[in-house]
């Protein structure tokens, strides 16, 4: 196994920031509440795939949150393609630790629901209903998928849901992915499988991609940069490229480079953790 | 990467992986003890009945208990036999006030259902008010709706609704309610409405809780529509019965009592047919499937 030198530039390029996390606060409950983040800034390029790891309860679902304008800020301006975000965007899919699929409906129609909400699309629907299940087939089809269109979700194992749960929020080609904790709840073996499936998609399209995990090997694989937060309240204390090239394969996580960079994030993890252990003894 | 030497099993563990003859007559007679089994589960509550019919008619018979006061089963069936025409009659106005006022149920109930289920506003304004609603005896509203309505059908009707729509708000507001906050969000960073979601997810997941409450809310609503005609009515198998007992022809009472179970528990069977039939995810099609397999 060869390291690699000077890996190939990633396809993920730096180019102007799509994402805008501007001095943030954001605190639960009124002003004697949980304070969740403090003073946290980032920013992601277009096209960009940022991986945000932290200790558990340290506001990663929140800046999720706040970046999909499902919850407002306490302080501070998020930003997302340039505008302000003030109420959800339109612009986001989204997918969770749960694969949250519609138990009532097929996979292939719950792969469909974008196309049910996200405008222009409700309206050409009906017209263009075959278009619109090829696009959602060949989609299933890239993530293996394929001969399970028609059968209910819970007739599928967990990583197979949440291989339709990243075609349902991929859909609709989204110009913003959101991935919160999206593979935790499955066994390491299907977990690695679906890094390279999500790496394929995201090469397909190229969204910019923010993921929540808890995972330093699965945020070294797939990320282009690495954040890392601090205990609550949360904020980027770390930041870490990932100089790996692309497509990323299972063999570079057994490379010294990326041995290196999972032990350098979980150092500063722990110094994170003790922080914590400080704050509150004190 | 340097391949370690895998330690392969001896051969005579994997050899042996055929089932044989003794194996399989086990199974055979495990599944036909399961069968069995679901065979008396089906047929018990009919034993049950048919046996407590026979001990009813004993004790009647045994200790000479008089016709007004419990009449045997034989007599309530000669007696079902005897007024066919008036029981029929009578049970048919009653099935029909009894649907209308459940129509009329289901409308509100599935209106407000939605309205509480998705709306913290509506939740927070109305829920207290409806409990305290349905604390009400409904006994004592049927008098003041005599005044409103005049005595008859209509009366009938408006209680028959009045007890049964509670039930299903109640249940859809639940089922709309406990949505999952993620799947809720997934629509909502989509940029749908809350009518979109409400009409997407909600719904769709509120029914379960619909049908469930549709077999509470039938059984009430025959509750109500007698109540009625007991009281204040001119027709109906509840107005049936009260002239009967002023006669002190207890049998008819009964009769009537006999006939009311029984389009109660046909309506009940039709709503339970309605559910497996519709919303057979709920159950992940295992409603035609034991778990035996057989």
């Amino acid at each position: 196994m060869v390291e690699p030198e000077r890996p190939a530039p990633s396809a993920g390029a730096t180019g102007p920031a799509f994402v805008e996390i501007d001095r943030v606060w954001m605190r639960y409950g009124g002003a004697g509440g949980t304070l969740a983040l403090r003073n946290t800034s980032l920013s992601v390029a277009q096209q960009e795939f940022v991986a945000v790891v932290g200790p558990s309860g340290c506001g990663k679902s929140t800046l999720m949150r706040l970046v999909t304008g499902l919850w407002p800020a306490s302080a501070g301006s998020v930003k997302v393609a340039g505008k302000k975000v003030d109420g959800p965007l339109s612009i986001a899919g989204m997918a969770f630790q749960n694969p949250t699929m519609l138990p009532w409906r097929s996979i292939l129609d719950n792969v469909m629901l974008p196309f049910e909400v996200v405008e222009p699309h409700p309206g050409r629907l009906r017209r263009e209903r075959a278009l619109y299940e090829d696009k959602c087939r060949a989609l299933l089809k890239l993530v293996g998928l394929d001969g399970f269109e028609k059968k209910n979700p819970w007739q599928l194992s967990g990583g197979m849901q949440q291989r339709a749960s990243l075609c349902r929020a991929l859909v609709h080609e989204p110009a913003l992915l959101m991935l919160d904790e999206p593979f935790a709840a499955l066994d390491i073996f299907t977990r690695e499988d679906l890094w390279s499936v999500l790496q394929n998609l995201w090469l397909a399209r190229l969204p910019t991609v923010i993921l929540v995990t808890h995972d330093l090997r699965e945020a070294v694989f797939l990320a282009d940069r690495v954040l890392v937060m601090t205990s609550r309240p949360g904020r980027i204390m770390v930041e870490r490229k990932i100089d790996l090239p692309r497509p990323r394969t299972r063999e570079m996580t057994y490379s010294p480079y990326f041995q290196e960079m999972v032990q350098d994030l979980r150092g500063h993890i722990d110094r994170a953790r003790q922080d914590e252990d400080v704050a509150h003894a004190g | 990467m340097q391949a370690k030497a895998a330690v392969a099993l001896p051969p005579d563990t994997l050899a042996d992986d055929r089932l044989t003859g003794e194996d399989l007559s086990h199974d055979a007679a495990l599944v036909a003890a399961a069968l069995r089994r679901r065979r008396l589960l089906r047929v018990l509550p009919w034993l049950v009945f048919v046996g407590m019919l026979i001990l009813w008619e004993g004790v009647v018979r045994l200790f000479g208990i008089p016709e007004f006061v419990l009449p045997a089963p034989t007599v309530v069936g000669a007696t079902i036999w005897k007024w066919w025409t008036p029981i029929l009659v009578n049970a048919q106005h009653t099935f029909i006030t009894t649907l209308v006022g459940f129509a009329f149920a289901n409308i509100l109930g599935l209106t407000l259902g939605v309205l509480i289920g998705s709306s913290t506003y509506v939740y927070h304004g109305l829920y207290p008010l409806l409990i305290a609603f349905n604390s009400i005896p409904k006994v004592a509203l049927v008098p003041i709706l005599v005044i409103w309505f005049g005595i008859g059908t209509p009366s009938a009707i408006v209680t028959s609704f009045l007890i049964s729509f509670f039930p299903i708000a109640v249940n859809v507001a639940a089922g709309i309610a406990t949505v999952e906050p993620e799947l809720r969000d997934v629509l909502r960073a989509l940029g749908a409405k809350p009518i979109k979601i409400v009409r997407k997810v909600g719904l769709p997941r509120s029914m379960p809780y619909y049908f469930a409450s549709l077999k509470i809310a039938i059984t009430s609503s025959f509750l109500g529509s007698i109540l009625a005609e007991t009281i204040a009515g001119q027709r109906g198998i509840g107005h049936l019965m009260i002239v009967a007992s002023s006669r002190f022809e207890v049998p008819l009472v009964f009769a009537g009592v006999v006939v009311t179970a029984v389009m109660s528990v046909a309506m009940y069977a039709v709503a339970a047919l309605i559910e497996t039939r519709t919303i057979s995810w709920a159950t992940r099609g295992q409603g035609d499937n034991s778990v035996t397999g057989v």
